[in-house]
């Protein structure tokens, strides 16, 4: 059996996808990328492969790290790989949104796949994995209660700000004027939800992948209530970028 | 591939500059400070030699020191969201340091006796003309031009020519010399024929592949922009033209294997010009017309009507025209230089050159029918600007025409 790997080394975390022919996952793995991009690239990789070895199989890569795995055949962007894998998923007119460590991205694909335009969010963190992970260390509320904590909230609470920083004090003002932890928490996600929908008009199918909407289902629920068209996760969100480098290997050398 | 002409290029920026330090320490010669598009031919016209800031500042970001003058301005009361040209310029100037001393040994920039500006491009250029004159304590002779100017146009340019006319006293009194008419018409003439020659330059990129990029031509428009008016600028791209009309004849391409071609709008990113040149060279997608470097073409210039048609010809540069009119330009552009995708640069300093801000990038994909990509940056402050978010930008809209250029030629 012919097997296929992607690898996407992210800002926060790195993800490797083994398929098949058929583009069935046959492996996969999600750690953090620490500041070797190299040697955890070649371990991450490992690990999706389950003992499995890595010679003769062939290896895209993509994400910010893309160029530094020596083993790729070949390095596409992030936005490729992640209209490719959302693609493999839901084969028709789509609007990917990919909500990673550090950046987020919008991406238009038209019935064909094609790439129509993308967006990638600003400098700011404001919006992404790495804004959550601000708030809850400011906070102090450990990171995998924030989606059930939020779940409970009764009053909404705004953070308008598309600074992380200045979210950040908008949020000490909040806990100063007594807003409960609950509320506080919904309001982060919300904030979250808002800052994509600013990049770009979003109507029709709407795929939400990354890694933050892995972690926080309660983010795609916010997205269904705000827009109009239909919203899907697919099965392995934080994966999409990944599986779609393993799918232009599978492309390349078919 | 290097460009020949690059090296009497480099004799030209140098005889220039030492020209202004003589002048500057042995005060054989007035010297005239100038807005990039001011009234220089008028000054050059009473003898002055004219130094632009706008071209130091460029320096200070292509050397990337400007990174060590800005927050100097800042901490002055020089906001940081201000045109960055300005902070860094004025920053190095507090600092005593100018990149004049690595490059030709000069130790400060030449001290003006007047210092000249045309709100044509902003309103930063008089604040920083103002800043001078206090520090200098010399005259400021500013032309107010106001912006999106088309139903107001006959108006405006007949003030600014009145503008120009009126600063003539002042300017006779620094320099201590009548005005002379034909002086005025023959610098004119000449800053006239090198605008041609430049445009003629440019032109060539529209050829495939083309024999020059934007990079090229921000550093090959240096005599355009500091020495138009002066004979040694139009022998120089005489030359620079004949170099370019040669590759174009042997098919000699500055991208080998170009792919794709791009429209580039707005300010360069000057402490990254390389890294862009080899970034675009990489994909084999070069820029190959940009609208910053058309902007020193000025053909309305009339030594037969001096001040009416400088008025026109400085009143018509693109900065200063409302969105119609720059989308038609863009427009005509990209037909003539086949363009595949237009790159809009958002500076985050200067929003009187981020022609994206109002929506004029999706008109125009609309309306043109190619896409086009926003990069966030600046032209000397790196402070705004990620260079790997824009790298993963730029090589993701490469893939995005690659795929709708293979997709085109599996339908025909």
């Amino acid at each position: 059996m012919k097997i296929y790997a992607g690898i996407d080394i992210g800002s926060c975390t790195t993800k490797s996808v083994v398929i098949d022919e058929q583009g069935n996952l046959l492996g996969s793995d999600v750690r953090r990328s620490g500041i070797d991009y190299k040697t955890v690239a070649k371990e991450s990789l490992e690990t999706a492969l389950a003992g499995k070895s890595l010679e003769g199989v062939p290896v895209v890569s993509t994400g910010y790290g893309r160029h530094n795995v020596s083993f790729a055949i070949q390095a596409k962007t992030e936005i490729a790989c992640h209209a490719k894998g959302a693609y493999f998923y839901v084969p028709r007119a789509v609007n990917v949104v990919d909500i990673g460590g550090q950046d987020n991205k919008v991406i238009r694909l038209d019935a064909e796949g094609r790439t129509i335009d993308f967006k990638m969010n600003r400098k700011c963190a404001a919006g992404t994995g790495t804004f959550i992970e601000e708030i809850a260390i400011k906070t102090a509320i450990p990171l995998d209660k924030l989606d059930e904590l939020a779940r409970k909230s009764q009053n909404k609470v705004k953070i308008g700000s598309y600074c992380t920083v200045f979210a950040s004090t908008e949020i000490l003002s909040l806990i100063c004027s007594g807003v409960k932890a609950e509320d506080l928490s919904k309001g982060v996600f919300d904030s979250v939800v808002a800052r994509v929908l600013e990049m770009i008009p979003l109507a029709d199918t709407i795929l939400l992948c990354g890694g933050v909407v892995a972690w926080f289902p309660i983010v795609a629920e916010i997205f269904r209530e705000q827009v109009k068209g239909e919203v899907i996760v697919p099965p392995h969100p934080q994966l999409t970028g990944a599986l779609g480098a393993a799918l232009f290997a599978r492309e390349t050398t078919f | 591939m290097e460009i020949k002409a690059a090296q009497q290029l480099k004799g030209l920026m140098k005889q220039h500059f030492m020209e202004l330090d003589e002048a500057s320490r042995t005060k054989n010669k007035k010297i005239a400070w100038c807005s990039s598009v001011g009234p220089a031919e008028l000054a050059m016209s009473l003898g002055f030699l004219v130094y632009y800031p706008e071209n130091h500042a460029a320096m200070l970001g292509s050397t990337r020191t400007a990174m060590d003058y800005i927050p100097v301005a800042n901490a002055n009361g020089y906001s940081p969201e201000i045109c960055s040209y300005l902070t860094s310029d004025i920053g190095a100037y507090l600092r005593h340091e100018t990149p004049l001393t690595k490059a030709y040994g000069i130790k400060e920039v030449p001290r003006p006796d007047v210092l000249l500006y045309n709100t044509n491009q902003c309103r930063d250029v008089g604040d920083w003309a103002r800043f001078y004159g206090r520090e200098f304590n010399v005259p400021v002779l500013g032309i107010n031009t106001p912006h999106t100017q088309n139903e107001a146009r006959e108006h405006v340019v007949k003030s600014v020519s009145q503008q120009l006319r009126d600063i003539v006293p002042d300017l006779e009194k620094v320099a201590g010399r009548r005005f002379d008419i034909d002086e005025f018409r023959a610098v004119l003439a000449r800053s006239r024929e090198c605008s041609v020659l430049w445009d003629k330059v440019l032109d060539t990129g529209s050829h495939q592949p083309t024999p020059l990029t934007f990079f090229d031509e921000c550093i090959h428009m240096g005599p355009a922009v500091v020495m138009r008016g002066r004979q040694e600028a139009n022998d120089y791209y005489k030359a620079l033209l004949a170099e370019m009309q040669e590759r174009v004849a042997q098919g000699v391409a500055a991208v080998p294997g170009e792919r794709f071609r791009f429209y580039w709008e707005g300010m360069p990113i000057w402490g990254k010009l390389r890294n862009m040149s080899e970034l675009f060279a990489r994909l084999k997608a070069p820029v190959v017309v940009s609208t910053y470097c058309n902007s020193w073409i000025f053909p309305a210039f009339d030594p037969a009507n001096p001040f009416d048609s400088m008025a026109e010809a400085y009143c018509s540069i693109f900065i200063g025209q409302d969105d119609a009119w720059k989308e038609n330009y863009i427009a005509e552009k990209v037909k003539r230089f086949a363009i595949d995708g237009i790159l809009f640069h958002d500076a985050r300093t200067c929003a009187s050159n981020s022609n994206n801000r109002y929506g004029m990038s999706k008109r125009l994909s609309d309306k043109l029918g190619i896409p086009h990509l926003v990069i966030n940056g600046d032209l000397n402050d790196l402070r705004c600007f990620s260079e790997e978010q824009t790298v993963t930008n730029i090589e993701a809209f490469v893939e995005q025409i690659e795929e709708s250029h293979r997709e085109n030629i599996r339908r025909h």
